[in-house]
């Protein structure tokens, strides 16, 4: 049975930028070993010489002209903004102050 | 008046026998009688609503030139932006939010002159097959309030099912249509990917999603389908073609010579035996209105689940990762000195629940170094194999049938702790999504065991949509004749209902 402990799970979250409380890291890690069991099937098959799947369709980059089209003013881009300064978005700290 | 189909709507419409205002009016009227029952909607735009509907019977007055369904009500399901209306996807962390823009299906919908009253609830970013992952509180089965409507679209569900509106649009990413549509007792179409837009659906897992409308008869559905899809440059995997004639082939509802594939890993075991009996007698109605029946193997399937739940958690943790608490929604913890990496964190933590971290959390561990090809990388080579057995099975029938779900309606909270019972719910749906193909639900009858709904589903290929309107308006007229009055009839009158 695979299996992830409560200190893998720490791990992804913060991967994941999920802060978490003691009580969901210990939950999750105790539903993970079934999930993984089910989702592992995937490695039953013989799978190799098949190719793989991202897509329904096959994709390709699609170019229009270079030509100016109406878009959202800052007003309305801003207008779910948490916190705004001067027609900009504010952030908290992204650098840190030894940086 | 409520309880007419839309198609009947639109005709009284037309010939002047009503008016948008007064029918709008009365759905509204609905709503605040039965809502506090259902919780179909997380948001009523009833001034919206009836200005709209002035607007509308203001133009037909005039003599302008209207679509089919202009003037007809319609619930949305919350996860479509659209302008200046709150828009959550059932998620805390969008608590407030009003959306700069209109999603195209949105603009599609207000230039065809379809009412819309308001959002339905739904499993957070789309997460669930019960809409008891929604941050605002589960909404609950007409049928029996006891119960599930199923998810994700389960607000759009039941608001048609409760005769709250006429007609109203979900997404399927796994089944969040179909599903529904199938426990609630109504209909529901997934079309091919990349027929309907999908700028303003907030994503969940962008090559599986696909917004899709709902009805209470195949012939409303196709006339919302029709409305809805089309091409749009603003979606780069949007289909430059012409929309199948849906609602031609739903008034025609021939199935003379067509053959029907039952798909033999989709039924008997772990399937309910009323579910299988009412699957099992449409087959047989199909047949003698002059279809033919044939066995599809589709060897595959067995792993489509698997392959499911690490394709959408892998492409949701990417997808989610849009919510930083910078630019719009929820931000929690910004105190003097925080970094913006804690303020994400705890942001994300507060906005969101319990499953969207599940999801989030395995797809990022299938997507991590020495994992992928195990986890991602396999999944994406079933997902070939399905597109394969699929591929190979029409060859042998012009359209594919199978239950829509394994159980009818199961209880609220029956299986909210155990995610994989709730993701086996998703069992015969999840196929359609990964192939990229269309897919239907329509009512079967009532399972014997618990006089509950049973849906019947319907496959064809990419862009042959009319093929599961032709069939579903088929084995609807049948099932009709046979039962003497729609399958809502026979659900419960619900409290407070006048």
């Amino acid at each position: 049975m695979s299996s992830l402990s409560r200190d893998d799970v720490a791990k992804l979250a913060g991967l994941a930028r999920i802060e978490m409380t003691e009580a969901e890291l210990v939950e999750l890690s105790s539903q993970f070993g079934l999930i993984l069991d089910a989702v592992a099937r995937v490695q039953e098959m013989d799978l190799s010489g098949v190719k793989a799947t991202s897509h329904p369709q096959p994709l390709e980059n699609i170019a229009r002209p270079d030509v100016v089209l109406p878009s959202l003013s800052p007003h309305d881009a801003l207008s779910g903004a948490p916190a705004q300064e001067e027609s900009r978005f504010r952030v908290p700290q992204i650098l840190g102050e030894a940086e | 008046m409520i309880r007419n189909t839309a198609a009947q709507m639109a005709d009284a419409l037309a010939k002047g026998e009503t008016t948008s205002v007064e029918l709008t009016q009365a759905h509204l009227d609905r709503i605040a009688a039965v809502d506090g029952h259902v919780k179909a909607f997380l948001h009523v735009d009833s001034q919206g609503a009836l200005a709209q509907a002035k607007d509308v019977d203001a133009r037909r007055a005039k003599g302008e030139k209207l679509s089919p369904i202009a003037g007809i009500p319609l619930a949305l399901k919350d996860v479509l932006a659209q302008k200046g209306v709150p828009t959550t996807a059932g998620s805390k962390i969008l608590q407030g939010w009003l959306p700069p823009y209109d999603s195209t299906v949105v603009g599609k919908l207000k230039d065809a002159g379809v009412v819309i009253m308001g959002k339905t609830n739904m499993d957070e970013f789309a997460m669930g097959s019960s809409t008891e992952n929604s941050g605002y509180g589960p909404t609950f089965n007409p049928w029996d309030l006891t119960r599930t409507p199923g998810g994700s679209s389960g607000g759009s569900a039941a608001a048609v099912s409760a005769f709250e509106a006429p007609l109203a649009i979900g997404s399927d990413t796994g089944g969040s249509i179909r599903q529904p549509a199938a426990l609630t007792g109504i209909v529901g179409v997934r079309p091919t990917y990349g027929a309907v837009s999908r700028f303003g659906l907030i994503a969940y897992s962008s090559s599986l999603d696909q917004a899709g409308p709902f009805g209470r008869t195949v012939l409303d559905t196709a006339l919302l389908h029709e409305v809805m899809a089309g091409h749009d440059p603003k979606d780069a995997t949007s289909i430059n073609a012409p929309v199948p004639a849906v609602v031609a082939a739903a008034k025609s509802g021939d199935v003379k010579g067509m053959k029907i594939g039952v798909i033999k890993q989709l039924q008997g075991e772990g399937y309910q035996k009323g579910v299988q009996t009412r699957f099992d007698e449409s087959l047989q109605v199909l047949a003698s209105l002059g279809a033919e029946i044939v066995e599809v193997d589709c060897p595959s399937f067995e792993y489509a689940l698997a392959a499911y739940y690490l394709i959408a958690p892998s492409e949701c943790s990417s997808n989610l990762a849009r919510f930083d608490a910078m630019r719009y929604g929820l931000r929690t913890g910004d105190v003097d000195g925080a970094s913006a990496e804690a303020v994400m964190s705890a942001t994300r933590d507060a906005g969101f629940g319990r499953e969207v971290k599940r999801r989030i959390i395995l797809g990022t561990y299938a997507l991590s170094s020495g994992y992928y090809d195990a986890y991602y990388g396999s999944a994406q080579k079933i997902r070939t194999l399905i597109i394969q057995d699929y591929a190979k099975a029409f060859t042998k029938a012009d359209v594919l049938v199978s239950p829509t779900a394994p159980t009818t309606a199961y209880k609220i909270g029956e299986k909210v702790d155990d995610p994989m019972a709730m993701y086996l719910g998703d069992v015969a749906t999840i196929p359609v999504n990964l192939a990229g193909i269309c897919g239907m639900s329509l009512p079967a009858g009532l399972a014997d065991e618990d006089n509950l709904p049973v849906g019947f589903q319907i496959m064809a290929p990419a862009m042959q949509d009319q093929r599961l309107y032709q069939a579903g308006a088929a084995l609807e007229a049948a099932l009709l004749s046979k039962w003497g009055a729609p399958i809502l009839s026979k659900a419960p009158e619900l409290k407070g209902a006048k």
